[in-house]
């Protein structure tokens, strides 16, 4: 199966998310210039971390209209799986793929550590493999993570179960002081109605490899190859 | 036209310079050409003071790719790859504008690599600050860290380490250096030439502004109460520009059209134009009328001084333009002729066909001046070398002593900087910032490459030339407990007004201490950088030259890190504990002192425990490493207990002649040549027996364990502390200056 991950100009991501895709897991990875109209192929839709366009104007802002970005909804829209990584997380917020918004950091700083983020829901793509509450140790390398929505959208999300990230402490509890970044009930990561669109701010093709401090973030990606063979979530073609 | 004395004031040239340049031209330059010549002879770019005593460094060595000269230097880190790297300043930008200052020196040597044809894969940044107490440096040093942040980490090159120092003689002028390393292949370096008649030069990036007009020059004066009114010679980084060009120039390097590259840094197009022709042997001629500009009006003098930044000069094999355009449409980048190679040697500069300049490359690069200047110890030296005990009083309990130090600024963790930083993004970083030397693997090979950078300048302060040495040995230790074989380094030389005879003294004999050690340890230097004029009202900063040193890592699954691993494993000291306290931070921090000599460093043992390390790493009998530095044995001893939480129990004989201060002298002092490390039980009486074939003085002195830390000295316990509020104490001192001023903020 294919991973495609889209290259916009100042994402600094991609190397990594293809590198985790293509040579730790084994599968086949592919990048996508955003200039480009075809995914060709893939099973699996990837927009990594970085400064999309420098991040001027407002995160993902600019990046929302790259051309590759409309092929990257109708696959959503036919069912197929899109990742948003961090900046990719916030061009899927801009793009109205998923719903809400980012604020600054609470701390005003940009903030990179590793995390503990828990796994709340496990019928995504992305989340497959994952047992229910798993702790991942992730990290988190950003400035603009403090996601918010207005309440009733909050409410919303919490009711359907969108919310399938929430930062922790290391024993896996909602509190403060493992929130890095100030978000909204912790929110870490969330997906939309359909269940196949997920956006988080830690990264996990960055903890693919006990070498580099973990190896949580691999089950997001082993997921996706799960789903795409038991065509749980695959795009109609 | 008159030249005035007025107008070679403001230009920085003297009027025996002046002579030199009527007579290397045969006549009055033009307003272009003294403005040309003004910035090319400024001490930033020709090095004039400092070049006859650089050139008694070691350059060469059986790893070195490149040498000094180009725009940055490379070893040799085999399966065909190169380590490309290099340190330079941008101390006199991030005083005047801190954010601004840091970030665009982050992006100046980011572009010397590249340049290279190298993907540039770590940061780390040695900054050297005042008292945290002062409000004005808690904002300069937050500024500065932002800047390093919000380039460096927007363009997608970790940080992944470096060293911070506080003390009050930089509060005038902090210090920011710059360390960037790159991987390419071997035999596909990319240099900074123009050849071939004919050929065309291409500019593209960022356009043209009046932003940084005289920068070098800038960078060659002393500050005074005026300096913040050279806050327009200041530019403004944009790392966005910069990221397209860092990945356009790469895709660019990978057809075979390019001659060669420059990144225009300091001097701009001038410096560009001329040292590519001037390393050819060839001679360029543009017309700035075609360069892209941001503002208009601009003169030929402005487009050709301007330091705006994200700009590079291509030199393009003619006939190849198409494909080296579309290269840098694709990027959304308009690479633009703007001239072409000649066989002259000459830098031509037209403006719409008339030639406003027209100079021998030689007269702006090998000629410029050449200064052999005066040089006297400084008469502070003998008084500060002084230091007897007697004159300190009684020394107060270990414990509060030790509370004292793990909490002062320079020992502090520096976790409030390096978590604004990206350390991780490209995945390489096996060793985090914080943790001694930051470590990167090198993708596609077993390898993996330990980085640090060090100066302790209050020993270079208190002798130079012993005090430049330990900086080279323990840039070279810490690589070296990381498992890392010291390969290659680079220095960024940070002193005074080099025309006062006592501060061209510290550099003459830091240098000569830099050589003297990089022979001893083999160590190659490639490059580097010259910061001269780091003066406020007449005070200059410490002399601070930095040492950036690659380690060489042949298995990344051995890497070495620095904390205590597992309770019961055997904790022995390398290198021997010596009644030594000149220098220290203890002189500092518990009496205010700057005083003493620095410990004595006996090179060959330096060489012997670096070797030791390296190899008790590669074999895997070494389990945690730690080089001795600032706050001595029990600041060295506490470091390895945190992160993993690990508590330890050692022992050690005491060493001094005055009982009083045997405790003191013992867990505080700063003898060289020192690391603590573990192993397991069963392999500590092996590893004895390989240090004393070694040469390598070592001794058991306890066991990891518990959840305290606890020193005796002499058999008596010394120091109890819990480890959990220590290390709390530790990883929150320098946050805490921050939060408590935004709470009364």
């Amino acid at each position: 199966m294919k991973f495609a991950v889209v290259v916009f100009p100042g994402s600094n991501c991609d190397h990594d998310a293809y590198y985790a895709a293509q040579h730790v897991l084994g599968q086949q990875a592919e990048l996508i210039w955003h200039k480009d109209t075809d995914l060709r192929g893939a099973d699996v839709v990837v927009l990594p971390g970085g400064f999309a366009h420098g991040d001027y104007l407002r995160t993902g802002a600019i990046a929302r209209f790259s051309p590759i970005m409309q092929q990257v909804a109708a696959f959503a829209d036919a069912g197929g799986p899109v990742l948003g990584i961090c900046n990719g997380f916030q061009i899927l917020l801009e793009a109205g793929m998923l719903p809400g918004a980012m604020l600054r950091n609470k701390s005003l700083h940009f903030h990179c550590e590793h995390v503990h983020v828990r796994v709340e829901q496990t019928d995504t793509p992305f989340t497959l493999t994952c047992a229910p509450g798993q702790l991942l140790k992730i990290p988190v390398a950003h400035g603009e993570g403090n996601y918010y929505a207005e309440p009733d959208v909050i409410a919303r999300l919490e009711a359907n179960r969108q919310v399938i990230f929430r930062y922790v402490t290391a024993h896996g509890e909602v509190a403060d002081q493992a929130n890095p970044n100030g978000s909204v009930n912790n929110i870490a990561g969330i997906c939309n109605q359909r269940r196949n669109v997920v956006g988080l701010m830690p990264h996990p093709e960055r903890a693919c490899e006990l070498a580099v401090g973990s190896a949580d973030g691999l089950v997001l990606f082993e997921s996706a190859v799960k789903a795409v063979s038991e065509r749980a979530f695959a795009a109609a073609r | 036209m008159n030249i005035s004395q007025e107008l070679l004031d403001r230009h920085g040239l003297t009027r025996d310079e002046y002579q030199r340049i009527l007579e290397m031209l045969g006549r009055e330059p033009t307003i272009t050409e003294l403005g040309i010549f003004s910035v090319m002879w400024s001490e930033h770019c020709s090095y004039k003071s400092s070049r006859v005593h650089l050139k008694t460094l070691p350059t060469t060595g059986r790893r070195v790719l490149q040498g000094p000269g180009e725009n940055a230097g490379a070893v040799d880190i085999g399966d065909g790859l190169a380590a490309v790297f290099k340190i330079e300043s941008h101390n006199h930008p991030s005083f005047i504008e801190p954010y601004q200052g840091a970030a665009t020196g982050v992006g100046g040597i980011i572009r010397d690599i590249f340049t290279m044809g190298a993907r540039p894969i770590a940061l780390l940044d040695s900054l050297r600050f005042g008292s945290l107490e002062n409000p004005l440096v808690r904002r300069t040093m937050a500024g500065v860290v932002a800047g390093i942040a919000g380039y460096g980490n927007s363009i997608g090159i970790p940080t992944v380490g470096g060293e911070i120092a506080f003390d009050d003689s930089y509060t005038g002028n902090p210090l920011v250096n710059v360390f960037c390393l790159g991987i390419a292949r071997a035999n596909e370096i990319i240099k900074g030439t123009a050849s071939g008649a004919g050929n065309p030069v291409y500019y593209v990036g960022a356009k043209t502004g009046r932003d940084g007009i005289h920068g070098a020059t800038m960078a060659s004066a002393e500050f005074d109460d005026k300096s913040a009114e050279k806050r327009p010679a200041v530019q403004v980084g944009d790392p966005f520009m910069e990221k397209l060009l860092l990945e356009a120039c790469l895709e660019v390097m990978k057809s075979d059209a390019l001659v060669g590259i420059q990144d225009m840094g300091a001097a701009g197009l001038t410096c560009s134009t001329c040292e590519m022709g001037s390393r050819g042997g060839a001679g360029v001629e543009i017309d700035v009328a075609l360069v892209p500009q941001r503002e208009t009006g601009m003169t030929p003098y402005e487009i050709m001084l301007s330091e705006s930044q994200e700009r590079m000069l291509l030199v393009v094999k003619k006939g190849r333009e198409a494909e080296v355009e579309r290269i840098f449409d694709k990027w959304d980048l308009h690479a633009v002729r703007i001239g072409e190679v000649t066989t002259d040697g000459c830098l031509r500069v037209k403006n719409h066909g008339e030639v406003v300049a027209d100079i021998p490359n030689g007269a702006l690069t090998d000629e410029a001046p050449l200064y052999k200047r005066p040089m006297a110890a400084p008469e502070y030296l003998e008084a500060a070398q002084s230091l007897s005990v007697e004159e300190l009083g009684r020394p107060q309990p270990a414990a509060t002593t030790f509370r004292r130090l793990i909490t002062s600024p320079t020992i502090a963790s520096k976790r409030w900087v390096y978590r604004q930083y990206d350390h991780m993004v490209r995945t390489n970083t096996l060793v985090v910032p914080g943790m001694g030397a930051g470590v990167v693997r090198v993708k596609g090979t077993r390898r993996a490459l330990a980085l640090s950078t060090d100066c302790n300048a209050r020993f270079v302060y208190l002798d130079p030339f012993l005090g430049a040495q330990h900086a080279v040995a323990e840039a070279a230790r810490n690589v070296a407990c990381a498992g890392g074989l010291p390969i290659g380094a680079t220095n960024c030389l940070n002193f005074g007004n080099p025309q006062r005879p006592e501060i061209m003294w510290q550099f003459a004999r830091a240098v000569a201490g830099i050589g003297a050690a990089c022979r001893a340890l083999d160590l190659p230097i490639t490059g580097g950088n010259v910061s001269l004029y780091n003066e406020t009202d007449g005070n200059a900063v410490p002399p601070t030259p930095v040492l950036g040193v690659v380690g060489l890592i042949e298995d990344a699954d051995a890497v070495v890190r620095r904390a205590f691993r597992r309770s019961g494993d055997v904790v022995i000291l390398l290198g021997e504990n010596r009644a030594e306290l000149g220098g220290s931070e203890y002189l500092k921090v518990a009496h205010g002192l700057i005083r003493g000599l620095p410990p004595a460093l006996d090179l060959d043992r330096e060489r012997a425990l670096q070797k030791l390390l390296v190899d008790g790493a590669a074999t895997g009998l070494i389990l945690s490493a730690h080089d001795c530095a600032e706050g001595g044995l029990a600041i060295t001893v506490a470091e390895c207990c945190f992160d993993t939480g690990c508590g330890v129990e050692v022992g050690v004989p005491g060493v001094g002649a005055d009982d009083r201060w045997r405790d003191v002298m013992t867990l505080f002092g700063e003898s060289a040549s020192r690391a603590v490390v573990s192993v397991e039980p069963q392999y500590a009486s092996e590893f004895l027996r390989r240090a004393a074939d070694a040469g390598v003085p070592a001794v058991e002195i306890g066991r990891v364990g518990g959840d305290r830390i606890r020193m005796s000295v002499d058999g008596r316990m010394a120091l109890d502390e819990p480890l959990q509020d220590v290390e709390r104490m530790w990883s929150t001192a320098i946050e805490n200056y921050f939060e408590r001023s935004r709470a009364v903020a």
